[in-house]
C-alpha cells in the first residue's frame, strides 16, 4: 500500500503544485523521483510529529494542500493535540497519512503498535477516518481526500498487501463496497486484514456456509445507507472486523449505530479485533493473528460457534 | 517620536484593565508586558487589509501565547477589524470574545486559534513555509512567552525554520521573566535564551520591549537577514505601566476590585 501512496501522491503532486508532502524522516528512496520532480514539495520535517501536525496546519491556511506521511502511532495519538486543535479545530484540509497501521509492525513491539488510533480520534470532531483495506481503495480515497476541505485521516498497511476489491466497485469515501457477496453471515471490516476475511469465507464454504465480505472503508463517514441496505438484505448475523483494539473502533461505531437505530433485536453483532491489553509475545503479524483468532482460521472458527 | 503610538498604548492599557475588572479575565500581566509590542506591530509594522482581512498578501501575525488575547482583541478594535461595540459582550455567555483567541473566521483579523501554548509558533511557521513554497509575498510573525519556551513544539519549529531556512518569519517573546507559577529562568533553565536561539540557527536581537524606537531598528533588522529566521528577544515587565503590577506575578491571575481598578486608571491618566 504505502508504494501505491508513494506513486499517487507523486502523480497528484505533478498536477498540483498546492499539494505538499511532510514526512516525518521516513520513506527512505521511497520519495526521491517526488523530491527529484517537485523539490519545492517535499518538507522532511524531522522526527518532530508534533511540530510537523501545526505547520501542515498553518500551510492549509494558507492555501496549501499538506500531506503528512510517517508511522501511525508518531502521527496520531503522538501529536493528538496537534490534530485536535490545529487541523480539526480549524478545519484545515490537512491528509494524514499512517502508515504500519494495526500490527504491521507487530515485530517491532507495542511502541509501533496502532491499534487505538481509530478510537481516540474519533473523539476528534470534523475529521474523516478513512482505512482502505487494498491499493483501489486507498488511491481513490487519496485523490478523494486532498480535494476535500475537510480534515483526512488514512489508515493504510505496509507493503505487499493483495487487491481485494474488483475495480468495477464504487469507490468513494464514506461507501461500502461488497468484497464477496454472500446470504448467511456478513462480514463487515476495514483494512487490510479483510484478506483474512476472504479466506475465512472460502473456508466456510466447504461447511455449507454463504458468508458475504464488505469493506466499509471508513469509520467517519459511516455508510448508514450501505447498513440500512443489508439489514434490508435480511442479513441478521454481523460479524465487525478490525486489526484495531476492539474497544472504539468500527465494531464500537456500527455497535452504536445499530443502538440508535433500534435495531439491536433485529441483528446480532459480533465484533472480531484486538483485545484491550499490549501484545507481549511479539511475532510476525500472520503470527499475531493467529494467536488473536483474527487470522482466517479465527474468523471461520468464530463464525461456525455463532 | 512615537507620541501617537505611546498615547495608544496608555489607551489600550486602560481598556484591557477596564475589560479584565469589568468581565473578570485574567492575565492581564501577560497583557501590560506585550501590549506596546502589538502597538507596534499593528500601527508601524504590519501589511494589513483592515476592511479584506482575509486577503492572501497580507502579513500575518499570529499570538502564539494565546492567553494575551483581551490585549489582541482591544488593538484590533482600534484598527477597526470589527465594531468595537463588540467588545461589549466581552466574557458574556454565547461571545466570541473570551480569554483566547478562537479560529479564524470568528474574529476578523484572528489568524489561528491559541491558546494551548507552543501550537501557535509552529502554524505560523507553516503560513511562513507556506509563502516560501509559492511565493504569496507576504511576512509572518509570532508572539511567544518566555513560559511558552518550555513547550518541546517550540525548539522543533525553531529547528525546522532554520533548516529551512525561512527568513520571512520573525519570532518576538515577550520575555517577561515570569511564568504561570514561577520565575521562568528557574522552573526550566531557560537562561541563556539569546546563546539558545542563535545556537539554534536563528538571528537574534535584543531589545526593551517597550521601546518603540528600538522596535523599529529590531523590525528593519530582520527584514534585511538572509537565510534565516530572526527572534527579537524583547525585555518586558510583566504588569508594564501599573506601579503596583509591575513585575508582581500575582497578576498573572488577579482581578482587580474596584479600588486598584481606581488607582491604575489614575495612573495612566497622569501619564496621559
Amino acid at each position: 500500500m504505502r508504494n501505491t501512496f508513494a506513486k499517487t501522491i507523486y502523480q497528484i503532486a505533478l498536477k498540483d503544485k498546492n499539494v505538499v508532502l511532510l514526512s516525518g524522516d521516513i520513506g527512505n528512496k521511497m520519495f526521491d523521483q517526488f523530491k527529484k520532480d517537485c523539490p519545492k514539495q517535499f518538507i522532511n520535517c524531522g522526527i518532530a510529529e508534533a511540530n510537523m501536525m501545526s505547520v501542515a496546519a498553518g500551510m492549509a491556511l494558507c492555501n496549501l494542500r499538506p500531506i503528512i506521511y510517517t508511522i501511525t502511532p508518531f502521527t496520531t495519538i503522538r501529536c493528538l493535540e496537534q490534530i485536535k486543535i490545529g487541523v480539526a479545530y480549524h478545519k484545515a484540509p490537512v491528509v494524514i497519512v499512517g502508515t504500519g497501521s494495526g500490527l504491521s509492525y507487530s515485530e517491532l513491539g507495542p511502541t509501533h503498535h496502532s491499534l487505538d488510533d481509530i478510537a481516540i480520534l474519533k473523539t476528534v470532531p470534523e475529521i474523516n477516518i478513512l482505512a482502505p483495506s487494498d491499493s483501489i481503495e486507498l488511491e481513490k480515497f487519496l485523490r478523494e481526500a486532498v480535494k476535500s476541505e475537510l480534515p483526512t485521516y488514512i489508515r493504510i498497511g505496509k507493503k505487499g498487501e493483495p487487491n481485494l476489491h474488483s475495480l468495477a466497485n464504487n469507490i468513494a469515501i464514506g461507501k461500502a463496497n461488497f468484497l464477496k457477496e454472500g446470504k448467511d453471515f456478513i462480514i463487515l471490516g476495514i483494512g487490510p486484514i479483510l484478506s483474512e476475511a476472504l479466506e475465512a469465507a472460502n473456508l466456510l464454504n466447504k461447511h455449507g456456509l454463504d458468508v458475504a465480505v464488505a469493506s466499509m472503508g471508513s469509520v467517519r463517514p459511516l455508510d448508514s445507507n450501505f447498513l440500512i441496505k443489508i439489514k434490508n438484505q435480511k442479513f441478521n448475523k454481523w460479524i465487525t472486523l478490525e486489526e484495531h483494539y476492539s474497544n472504539g473502533g468500527l465494531g464500537s461505531t456500527i455497535m452504536e449505530w445499530i443502538f440508535q437505530q433500534k435495531l439491536s433485536n433485529k441483528v446480532e453483532l459480533t465484533k472480531l479485533g484486538v483485545p484491550n491489553t499490549f501484545i507481549n509475545e511479539l511475532g510476525n503479524q500472520k503470527y499475531i493473528r493467529r494467536k488473536l483468532g483474527i487470522d482466517s482460521e479465527g474468523i471461520k472458527n468464530k463464525i461456525l460457534s455463532i | 517620536m512615537y507620541n501617537k503610538l505611546n498615547l495608544i498604548s496608555i489607551s489600550l492599557r486602560k481598556k484591557i484593565i477596564n475589560t479584565s475588572a469589568r468581565c473578570n479575565i485574567p492575565h492581564l500581566g501577560s497583557c501590560l508586558s506585550c501590549i506596546d509590542i502589538l502597538v507596534y506591530l499593528y500601527w508601524e509594522e504590519l501589511k494589513l487589509f483592515i476592511k479584506d482581512s482575509t486577503n492572501m498578501s497580507r502579513d500575518r501575525f499570529v499570538l502564539s501565547k494565546g492567553h494575551g488575547a483581551p490585549a489582541l482583541f482591544q488593538v484590533l478594535a482600534e484598527k477597526e477589524f470589527f465594531d468595537r461595540k463588540l467588545l461589549e459582550e466581552f466574557g458574556e455567555p454565547g461571545s466570541v470574545f473570551h480569554e483566547h483567541p478562537p479560529k479564524p473566521g470568528l474574529i476578523a483579523g484572528i489568524e489561528a486559534a491559541t491558546g494551548s501554548l507552543g501550537h501557535g509558533f509552529s502554524m505560523a511557521l507553516g503560513m511562513a513555509l507556506a509563502e516560501k513554497i509559492n511565493s504569496l509575498n507576504f511576512y509572518t510573525y509570532a508572539l511567544i512567552s518566555d513560559g511558552e519556551c518550555n513547550e518541546g513544539t517550540i525548539w522543533e519549529a525553531a529547528m525546522l525554520a532554520a533548516s529551512n531556512k525561512v527568513n520571512k518569519l520573525t519570532a518576538i517573546i515577550d520575555f517577561n521573566k515570569w511564568q504561570a507559577t514561577g520565575r521562568s529562568k528557574e522552573i526550566m533553565a531557560l537562561e541563556p535564551l539569546d546563546e539558545k536561539w542563535r545556537s539554534f540557527g536563528w538571528h537574534v536581537i535584543e531589545i526593551n520591549g517597550h521601546d518603540f524606537n528600538e522596535m523599529k531598528i529590531a523590525f528593519e533588522t530582520c527584514k534585511s537577514v538572509e537565510n534565516k529566521p530572526s527572534i527579537i528577544i524583547a525585555h518586558t515587565i510583566k504588569g508594564k505601566g501599573i506601579s503596583f503590577m509591575e513585575d508582581d506575578n500575582n497578576w498573572h491571575y488577579r482581578i482587580p476590585n474596584q479600588e486598584e481598578l481606581n488607582l491604575a486608571i489614575k495612573e495612566l491618566e497622569n501619564i496621559s
